[in-house]
């Protein structure tokens, strides 16, 4: 395991140092690439700006206004039909929120963690299902807007089922797990 | 589905909150979601810029191209749509391996410039491609091997073993994108005939 995070410590460090250097052996006009590449990332980055602060918005009212918690409650019989536990309603929120806000996502996790205790039933759920799956709405309106890209087929559909199997994957390969 | 989706959210939202009496909270909440999103974007400007730059060099230098030879066989598995030596492919596998070492940062840029060379290679710019599809479902369902966040804020709680949780994360997120690769595959061929 470690041997993994030591490759993730090194991976941008020694990034930085090979291509440049690979790139200058192969006689590319290194600082100058560099630059003319660089630009892209400010055209790319204004023009994600609309699309990014059109989700955030309606992400963040749903979200504030106690809106998802209602949304949850409603999902409970959801739970049950899956004959999971009554305590197992508490990552409603969690599940709900996933695939909406990476951050908001990240806060219920850790407030879940720290009611629950990281190492109890719940907590290892919460842990396991903020580490898997991304937010699949950020991804696919930014991505998709980044380009303008309108029509996005079956696309949120896919993402959204991910999230889904994510979810139960979760619940199943913990409780399999540890008790 | 996202015109609804985003309706939904904003209006419910605005109906839950006037429901309860805290429609001043409608206000804030929009106006800072506002403000973070240029946060993000800017700060995104910062980064996407470093490795846009670095992706040129490697570009320049051909190490995208022999990266993106060394994998074809499996890339092609996925994506048939796209041609061999499409500068694409070299994009995605770049995004892949940084979300699978965790390196959020990285992965994004090189996710927008996979999506820029996928819409090249576009004949209706409006309308996704499946190779943009197929792309994204990976993309949102993707491995990681080191959940580091969450590891830390397990670290933070008093853990008795913070990193116990990496492989049923690897096991779930195994799943995720199992299923995901599998139903895009199938809503892909069934839009064919």
């Amino acid at each position: 395991m470690s041997v993994i995070a030591e490759i993730s410590r090194w991976a941008i460090p020694l990034m930085l140092c090979i291509i440049p250097l690979a790139a200058y052996w192969r006689k590319v006009p290194v600082y100058e690439s560099f630059v003319a590449g660089a630009e892209d990332g400010f055209k790319t980055g204004v023009r994600i700006l609309p699309y990014l602060i059109g989700m955030l918005v309606s992400v963040r009212v749903f979200v504030d206004s106690g809106a998802l918690e209602l949304l949850a409650r409603a999902l409970y019989p959801v739970f049950h039909w899956f004959g999971w536990r009554q305590d197992f309603t508490s990552l409603i929120p969690l599940a709900v929120m996933r695939p909406l806000s990476g951050s908001g996502a990240l806060g219920v996790a850790a407030q879940l963690i720290e009611q629950y205790g990281p190492d109890s039933l719940i907590g290892r759920i919460a842990s396991t299902l903020q580490g898997s799956t991304d937010t699949t709405f950020f991804v696919l309106t930014v991505y998709f807007g980044s380009v303008g890209v309108r029509k996005y087929r079956y696309a949120m559909k896919v993402g959204l089922l991910a999230d889904l199997v994510g979810l139960i994957a979760s619940i199943w390969i913990v409780t399999q797990v540890f008790y | 589905m996202v015109n609804l989706i985003w309706l939904i959210m904003l209006v419910s939202g605005i109906v839950v909150a006037a429901a309860t009496g805290k429609i001043d909270s409608v206000t804030q909440s929009a106006m800072k979601a506002a403000e973070l999103g240029v946060q993000i974007a800017l700060q995104l400007i910062g980064v996407m810029s470093l490795w846009l730059g670095l992706m040129r060099l490697a570009e320049e230098a051909g190490l995208v191209r022999a990266l993106a030879r060394v994998s074809a066989p499996l890339i092609r598995k996925i994506f048939p749509s796209l041609p061999p030596d499409s500068p694409a492919l070299g994009a995605i596998i770049l995004n892949i391996s940084a979300n699978v070492l965790g390196l959020g940062n990285a992965a994004t840029p090189f996710g927008l410039k996979a999506m820029q060379e996928l819409q090249k290679l576009n004949p209706d710019p409006e309308r996704a491609t499946p190779a943009m599809c197929t792309f994204l479902a990976v993309n949102t369902a993707c491995i990681t091997l080191i959940p580091a966040t969450i590891i830390g804020v397990r670290m933070k709680m008093q853990s008795q073993n913070p990193t116990e949780i990496i492989g049923t994360t690897i096991f779930a997120t195994g799943c995720a994108m199992t299923v995901a690769i599998l139903v895009d595959a199938f809503f892909r061929r069934r839009r064919h005939t």
